[in-house]
This record gives C-alpha cells, structure tokens and sequence, in this order.
C-alpha cells in the first residue's frame, strides 16, 4: 500500500515542499492528487529528514496547500514502449494524443536511462546521406552521432530538419531511419508542419511523436526529450533499428530548467541558467550512438533557436561542448533568399573525417571539402576588405576568390526544399567551383586527386 | 580497524548524501552507502555530520538508510595491468564493468582496478641479504611490448631482503620479503596509493629537455619541456580534443595518461580504436601500449568525474617514480571545476567568481604542481617526469573565465585556440600571436646542440615576420595593399607560407599528422632561405609579382606530404628554390 500524504507545506513555483514523510527517496516519481481528482506528477529533488521536496513535471495551477494528497510511488518516471509506438503522437509525459488507444507495453523503462559504457560503444563511421551539400559535402552527419542546428527566430530550421528526415538514407542500403520526433514548447503551426510532413511522404509509419507545445505548461518540457530518447533506445537497442531523433526547441527546455533552479534559490551560473546546464544536457544528448553488441544506432539532430543569434549565448554553447559538431542558420544568407541558410564556416562535424574517404563516399572528398572550405574563407575575407578598399583594389587572385565565395553561396550552398543531391553530385559540383580558383591555389588537395578529378573546360558562372 | 564507524542517511541532494552519527569518520574517507553499496566519499564534517559525494546515481537513496566508512582514503592500485586499461574516474576498469553489467553502466558494481587473476613474469633485480630503500628496484615485469614495469619498495620501506624468487605471480602474490629491524614486509606488486597525495620524490628539477610532439606550430614555436606544463584553452570545436589527442599519439613520452574529464562518449571510443592500429614512430610497436585511459565521461556521474583528475596524476607520479617520462593530459579541466562548483553549491559553500569555490585556484595550481622532471626515489637517482597538459573549456571562449584564468597563473605554455582559425580550418588553431611558451630559455641548448645550431635564430626571424604581418595588415587594411613597398610585400607573402606550408598541419593526413624534429627544421629553413633569397633579389630590381609566381611556390606549398623517409627531397627542394629566386635575379640583371 502506497502511503498518502496531506501535508504540502510550500508551494513555489514548480516545487512543492511535502512534511512528515518518511521512507521517501531522492529521484522518486510523485503523485498529486487534486481535490477534483485530477492526477500530476513530479519527482523528488530533495529529502531530508522528514521533508522531501517535489519537483512537478505538469502545471502547478490548481495544486493548493490543504487539501491535495501526495503519493511516493517508489521508482522513477518511466515510458511504457512495444513496437506499436511506432505511428503514434503522445504528449511530452508520454500519453497518448493522437486518439489511439494507449500503447500495450512490452517494458517499462526509466526515462533518465543509464549511462553507456564508452568501451560498450562503437564508433560512428556510416556516412548518412542527407541530399543537402552544404552538410553532406562539407559537415557530413554519421549514424550515431549528435550534430545541432543552431538557428534563430525565424529562420527555417523546421524546413531544414524536416528535409533531413525525409531523405536521410545510409548508402548503398536503401534503409530508411525511423523517426523519433521530441518538440517542447514549439507552436502548433510548427508541430502541424512536422506531422504533416511525415504524413505526407509516409514517415509517419516509422516515426513517433513527443510534443509539448508553446502553450502547455513550461514544467512539462523537462520529461518530453527524455521520453523520446527512451523510445529511440528501445527502438535502436532492442529492435535494432536506425533512429534519428529530433528535438527541438531545446532552447525551451533549458528554458523550464532555468525556471526549477531559480524556484529552488540556487547560485546562478551564467545568465541565470544552472551551473548544471552542462551536466544536465550531456544526459540528452549522450544518449546517442552506435554499441558494439546492436546493429541498431541513435542519430539525434538537436535544434536550438539562439538567442539574439548569439552563438556565446550558454544554451548554445553548451550544446557545442557537449554535440559533435553543429549546423549553423545565417540570418544574412536567409536574407539573400538562399535556402538552406546553411553558414559553412562555423559549421563543422567532428566526425566527418570518419565516415568519408575511399569506400565510404569518394577518395577525393576529404581534400575538397578543405579546399572549398579555405577558399570561402578567404572569399569571405577578401569581400570584407572590398567593402573597405573598394573592389577595384583587389588583385587578381582575390576577385577570384571573391567570385568564388559569391557562386559558392548561389550554387553549392543553395538548394531546393525537395532537392535530394547524391554525394557525387555535391564532390563534382565542388571540383566545378574550384576551377574559378588558379590551380596553383589548390594546396589542400593532393596532386593525385588534382589529375584525376580536375574537371574539363566547364562552364560556371 | 576500530575506526569503522556507521552512520545513517539523513538527506540526499543529488550526488550529495549527508550522514549522521560519524563522529570518528575522517575526512576524505570512503564510505560505503545504503544497502546498494555505492561508493562515495566524505568531503565535510560538522559535528557528527559527514557530507559525502557519492560517485554512483543516487536515484532511490533515502534517510534512514545505513552509511559505513571504510577508514580509507580514496586510492589508486598500482602495479602491472594498468597500461592498456579503461577506467572510470575511481579506477573501475569499464571492460570488466562491462563484462559485469553490459552496455549500460549500473550501480554497486565493485571491480579492482588491477586484474586478480592474471600472472605476470617477475625478474628480480635484487637480491636476499641486500639493503635497499624506498623507490628502489626490486624487480621487472614486462608488462606490454613497450613498457617494463619496475616493481619498487613503496614509499616509507627499507631494509634488507630476506627473500625474493623469480618466477610468475599475480598482483597479491608476495615477491619478497623486507626486513626493517622487528618488523617484517611482504611485499607484492601492488602498491596503494590516495589519490589526493602527490607521490614523494626527492628533488624538482628543470625541464630542459623538449617533449617532442611532432606538431610543428608546438615544437617550433611554443614548446613544452619534459615535465613542463601546459594549458590548451579554446571554445568549443577549437580542437582541444585533436591537440590533446595528436600529443597522446606522437609525443615521445614512454607513458601516456588520458583522462577524459566529462567530455564524449564517442573521443575515448575514438582512442580505444584508434591507438591499438597506430604505431609509435620511434619503437613501431602499437601506440596503445604505453597507453592509460581513464574515462569519466559528461553523462557519467559527476563526484567521480571530480575525482578522475587525481586518479590519473597518481598513475602519471607512479610511472615517473620507475624513471620514465610520462605524459598527462586532461580533457577537459573546466569539467572538474564544474563539478567542484557543483558540490561546493550543494554543501551551500560561499560561492566566488562565477560561482566556483573559493578554493578553485589553489586546487588547479596543486594539481599542476605534481607535473615536473625529478630525481626519483630509490639510491640510482634515476630520472622522472610528468608533463601535464589540460584543456580548458571557457564559456564563449572567453578567457576571463577564473578557470583559465588559474590555470594561466601556474602553467607554463600557453596554446591559444581561436575559433576564427578554425573556422578557416587553419589547424591546429593555434594563436601564433597570442599564445606562448616559458621554456625556451631551458629548452635552448638543447634545440641547439640536437637540432641545428641556428634553430632559434630560425623560429625568432619567423615570430618576427609574423609579428611584422600583423601590423602590416592592419595598415593595408586602412589605405590598401598597394600602398605597401614590395619589401613589406614580401613580408606578407612569406608570413603566409609560414602559415599555410609551415604551421598549418592536418591531424588526419596520414603524413602530415606528425613531423620529426628534422622535418620541421628543414621545412622551416626552406621558407626562411627562399624568403632572404627574395629580399636580396628585390634590392636588384626583380619584382614581387616575379617571385609569387615562381613555380617553387606550389612545391614549397606541398613539401609537407614529404615522409620522413625522404627528407633528403626537402634539401633538394631547398636548393631548388634558392636558385630559382637567383634565376629571376640575373634575368634582370641580363635585361639591364
Ligand atoms: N589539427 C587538426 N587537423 C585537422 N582537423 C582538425 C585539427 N584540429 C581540429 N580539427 C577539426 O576540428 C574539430 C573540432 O576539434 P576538437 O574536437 O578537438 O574541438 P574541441 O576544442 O575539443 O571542442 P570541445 O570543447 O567541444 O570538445 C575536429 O573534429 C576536426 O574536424
Ligand atoms: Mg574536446
């Protein structure tokens, strides 16, 4: 029997201070019962003598001191997940919403999952292809890894990651990922656009859906990624399958931890966010990759609107510290009309290097994604200074490179909503641009790969 | 022991537990928690109360529950079976964790840090009837191909050996007996130590000898002595990981420890896979044997990832007391001190700069002080170092940040990372301007004598021409590049090749990883004799646009895929370019 407490002697915030307990545990899931019998739940964040202070995961409207009873129900917050959750859209506490029935679980697992060995994992190193050259050609994404879109208000970020869901595929197999889609706090329209996206091109039979919208209580984006990422476990783990995991606005949800920290007192770290950010985000997005002992994998593509575009903001650059590599919007390219808005120079993927090359995408790709991105870099720089010195001032070299970054931008970088480039399309597309340079520029490129793939006369403009 | 006391569980905040009735527990003591055995440590005590940092999720810990010490500091097991291992931070090694639990890593599970089971073949180096003290030699285990482990009397012992065989034992096995006047040793080859006590030794020295990493902006520019410190700051994505990852690869240390400090999962699969397949450009034999990993990763509970750090320097200190040179890095140090932020704000601690305890600076510099090149214990005076090398990760970059700021303070090198470099994928993206090394003055005589007798003189005109670039710039940049006179033009035009040809290098060109000592030296005197070539040539009316488009250029431009088998082309490319300069010279002079 579950003992019942009516003893609530604080409620601040999202915390509720419940007295007289005893044998409650730290991290344990709670439940609220309100006068109108209205279920919420929360976890205890702190015990103490005979007081233990909860933590709600849903709103804390309506919860008064005197006549709300609290359960301790002796384990943590767990998803229940079976195959069928597959097709489904449940809310950010895991109950369904899509008027299906709820999910028969085949298990019951804790949300905050447990820490994989490192020496269980396996390296990712399977190139996925995304059909989108900027990242294929330049910040290659692989199975198991966890690559960011840091975007801002506005900007296409929801475009973007919903055309990488729907044409991420694993060369040479064909095979589909199966999505698993985390929004918190993100607009109805936004939401609408995903789903019916995935209904459009027939994802949704593969996807699963967490939402919590910009309108549901603030409190109840703290369980929504970690609900999704247990799903994606048991669906890469067990069922060793190919996931790709979506969350966005991760903004948001650093946003309701702000709000937990600052209704317990605790010191500020930066900006008012916790001096735990860090600790608390590498336990979302560590939970990605590949295991020796699964065929399955976890690719997550965190979204993260930043605030003011400020890449220095914490959320962001936490996120960088933790993920490996980010995919980075530009609000002066949308500006330009170029889709997507992709800026490839603070944009990066750390395990590029490992998923490209000879037998995975082509010997030469290595050494021309360098050398485009050295040539835009200095394209980009040079164009600074003709904005000082006037064009005319420029040698001949450096209008080269200045032409260069401007095609680079027009031809390489944009593309359309529905356009799917193979990864040799983007290599060749870049070998084209690269004839705009003087050949003796091309130090990044071994000689090898010069005589063998330097294109013919073409035409590029 | 009577000292063992039990006390209960009052309040748990996270990785924080606190204990009642442990009126005889010490500080620093670890306790074991609740009936699910976590292990944990005590890190405060008022009165009868103990708070305790427990390095296992404390999910379902709750008052009432028993605490029990065990009247032992926090300490590393020492002895053969620790190269080529992965451990967490309090030395639980993850291949048997895994073997125990699976993929996820589960609570309560108690591994020792050396393998029991396993037989090593035991030489004596002493004999029965000889006097020996400690740090001496007892004996050699040849652990990996790489490395002989030398078993040495621990600190505190002498006396005369009774016994000693050869002969094949396991670590808990006693391969000699000590007398000390009444008392009696025996010894094994395992050592204890706590973590949080540097190693004796007896006495500090200078480096003067280079840690020779093969990375040209480090070697050339800003180098580290053997025992030397050194900090590598940046913000995210700089290539901290790569630096740190490139000196555990090449650097000529016989030991290496890494210590993943709350960073990836993915970067210690990453050496896990890598370092076996890599091979030592010296020995040829697998770089993972010399090779100590210890992983607490950021997911990774964080008391034990505070304790990560100490865990490696104590192995680093035990492998200098044998006599080797021995490497550290820490990646990154900044998640060390966010975890003695976390715990200093649970115990309710005064917070200082940023929140960080107030002890922060004084924790970094002890921590840097167990680096050095010393005279080890034991009567043969033998030689040791430790190098200690710690990435910092600085909100934004931002080098205000207190724990750059004192670690700046105790470090002697300083490797900037700048994200503007990285972005232009200019790696490693390293400050030339900006970053520093404190060695030079010890590191001379031998760069001199080993190297070649003008390799300052070589590494001070190129600081120079970069220095001059800079300035250069900034005027170019107000009144335009033609203003310039072609000297300062050539100025531009060698700095770049400094830049691109010289100090970029890629980490994952099978080649280009690593330069040898002789490599670099070349290099460099290649792009300093074509430079004072062209200045001469300049004053004899050939022009600048004449010497960019010499076709040595784009040789000088590749001379880094050179291997180090054929580093008699970089003479012939030397000369080569020399001459071409010539040609132009008296071309114009045929003119004339
Ligand atoms: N020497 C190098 N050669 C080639 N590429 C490099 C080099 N150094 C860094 N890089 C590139 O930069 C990326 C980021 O480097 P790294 O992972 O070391 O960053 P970091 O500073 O450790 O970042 P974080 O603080 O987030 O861990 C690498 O994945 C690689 O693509
Ligand atoms: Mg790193």
């Amino acid at each position: 029997m579950v003992k019942e407490y009516r003893t609530i002697r604080e409620i601040v915030g999202p915390l509720v201070l419940v007295g007289e307990t005893s044998g409650v545990k730290y991290d344990e899931l709670v439940e609220l019962e309100l006068p109108s019998g209205e279920i919420r739940r929360g976890k205890t964040l702190e015990v103490s003598g005979d007081t233990a202070l909860v933590q709600l995961f849903e709103g804390a409207t309506g919860v008064n001191v005197s006549n709300c009873k609290v359960r301790f129900l002796g384990r943590g917050l767990e998803l229940g997940v079976s195959r069928d959750v597959l097709g489904r859209v449940f809310d950010g506490m895991g109950r369904p919403i899509d008027g299906g029935p709820s999910v028969i679980p085949e298990k019951r697992l804790n949300i905050n999952g447990s820490p994989i060995n490192p020496y269980a994992r396996a390296y990712p190193s399977e190139f996925i292809q995304t059909g989108i050259s900027a990242i294929d050609g330049l910040n290659t994404l692989v199975r198991g890894q966890k690559l960011p879109i840091f975007s801002g208000f506005g900007l296409p970020h929801p475009e973007l990651a919903a055309q990488i869901a729907r044409q991420a595929t694993v060369r040479g197999t064909g095979e589909q990922f199966a999505v698993v889609f985390g929004a918190m706090g993100i607009t109805f329209e936004e939401a609408e656009y995903f789903i019916s996206d995935f209904k459009r091109t027939g994802a949704i039979d593969r996807a699963v859906l967490f939402v919590n919208l910009a309108n549901d209580p603030a409190i109840e984006r703290i369980a929504a990624p970690r609900m999704a990422l247990t799903a994606a476990e048991y669906l890469a783990f067990d069922l060793n399958m190919h996931v790709l995991v979506i969350l966005t606005d991760m903004t948001n949800y650093c946003e309701a931890l702000r709000e937990i920290s600052a209704a317990r007192k605790e010191v500020p770290g930066r900006r008012g966010y916790p001096g735990y950010l860090y600790t608390d985000l590498s336990t979302v997005y560590e939970r990605a990759g590949r295991l020796k002992t699964s065929s399955g994998s976890i690719t997550q593509i965190p979204v993260i609107s930043m605030p003011e575009d400020d890449k220095t903001h914490p959320i962001p650059d936490l996120t960088g510290y933790i993920t490996e590599g980010q995919i980075i919007l530009d609000r002066p390219l949308h500006r330009k009309g170029i889709y997507p808005p992709i800026n490839v120079l603070p944009s990066l993927s750390r395990l590029r290097d490992k998923g490209i090359g000879r037998g995975k995408t082509r010997e030469d790709h290595a050494d021309v994604s360098n050398q485009l991105f050295a040539a835009y870099a200095r394209g980009k720089e040079v164009q600074e200074l003709a904005v000082i010195l006037g064009e005319a001032a420029l040698s001949k070299e450096d209008k080269a490179f200045y032409k260069f970054a401007d095609v680079f931008e027009d031809k390489f970088v944009r593309q359309g909503h529905d356009e799917n480039r193979t990864i040799e399309e983007t290599i060749e597309l870049g070998w084209r641009l690269l004839t705009l340079l003087p050949k003796s520029e091309l130090k990044r490129i071994r000689q090898e790969y010069i005589d063998k793939y330097y294109p013919e006369k073409v035409e590029v403009s | 022991m009577n000292r063992e006391t039990k006390g209960t569980i009052i309040k748990v905040s996270g990785p924080l537990v606190v204990a009642e009735g442990m009126t005889n527990a010490r500080m620093y003591d670890v306790v074991r928690v609740s009936e699910k055995n976590l292990v944990g440590e005590i890190i405060e005590l008022r009165g009868n109360k103990a708070s305790i940092q427990v390095y296992e999720d404390t999910q379902g810990l709750g008052p009432g529950e028993p605490v029990e010490t065990t009247g032992q500091p926090l300490s590393v097991e020492l002895g053969p079976g620790m190269i080529e291992a992965i451990y967490d931070g309090v030395q639980r090694p993850l291949d048997a964790i895994m073997g125990l639990a699976g993929n996820l890593i589960t609570r309560g599970l108690y591994v020792p840090g050396l393998n029991r089971e396993k037989k090593w073949n035991f030489q004596p180096k002493v004999k029965a009837g000889d006097r020996v003290v400690a740090g001496d030699i007892l004996g050699t285990v040849q652990e990996t191909t790489l490395v002989e482990h030398r078993i040495m009397v621990p600190p505190g012992m002498q006396g005369e050996i009774v016994s000693i065989e050869p002969g094949s034992f396991t670590v808990t096995d006693v391969i000699a007996e000590l007398r000390d006047g009444e008392k009696t040793h025996h010894l094994t080859m395992m050592q204890r130590w706590p973590v949080r006590k540097a190693r004796p030794y007896k006495e500090k020295l200078m480096p003067i000898i280079p840690l020779i990493t093969g990375q040209r902006v480090i070697d050339a520019l800003f180098p580290i002595g053997k025992g030397g410190t050194a900090c590598v700051p940046g913000p995210f994505g700089a290539g901290k990981t790569v630096v740190q990852h490139q000196l555990a690869k090449w650097a000529d240390a016989e030991i290496v420890v890494f210590v993943g400090c709350g960073e990836r999962g993915n970067e210690m699969t990453d050496v896990l896979l890598e370092f076996p397949e890599l091979k030592d450009p010296r020995s040829g034999e697998p770089l993972m044997k010399r090779t100590i990993l210890v992983a607490n990763t950021s997911n990774m509970p964080v008391a034990a990832r505070e304790a990560s750090m100490y865990t490696g320097i104590t192995m680093a200190e035990y492998f200098r007391d044998m006599g080797y040179s021995v490497a550290i890095m820490a990646d990154s140090t900044s998640r060390w001190a966010e975890a003695l932020r976390e715990m200093s704000g649970r115990l309710e601690e005064m917070p200082g700069e940023e929140g960080y305890p107030a002890y922060l600076p004084t924790r970094i510099a002890e921590y840097y002080e167990r680096a050095g090149r010393v005279v080890c214990l034991g009567s043969d005076n033998r030689i040791g170092a430790v190098s200690a090398i710690g990435a910092v990760s600085p909100p934004g970059g931002d080098l205000s940040d207190p724990v750059v700021q004192a670690t700046l303070k105790v470090v002697k090198v300083f490797w900037s990372l700048e994200d503007k470099l990285a972005y232009e994928r200019h790696f490693p993206a390293i400050n030339w301007l900006t970053s520093y090394s404190l060695y030079h003055d010890h590191l001379r005589s031998f760069f001199e004598q080993e190297v070649a007798a003008d390799w300052t003189n070589l590494r001070l005109e190129a600081m120079a021409l970069l220095q001059k670039e800079a300035e250069l710039k900034e005027i170019a940049r107000l009144v335009g590049l033609d203003a310039l006179s072609p000297s300062d033009r050539l100025v531009l035009e060698t700095a770049r090749s400094i830049r691109e040809d010289f100090l970029h290098q890629n980490a994952f060109h099978e080649i280009d990883s690593y330069a040898s000592f002789s490599k670099q030296y070349k290099m460099l005197m290649i792009i300093m004799h074509f430079h004072r070539a062209s200045v001469e040539a300049l004053g004899q009316d050939t022009s600048i646009e004449e010497i960019a488009r010499l076709p040595v250029r784009e040789e000088i431009g590749r001379m880094r895929y050179i291997g180090e088998q054929e580093l008699d082309k970089l003479e012939s490319l030397r000369k080569r370019a020399v001459e071409q300069v010539k040609a132009l010279t008296e071309k114009a002079e045929a003119e004339v």
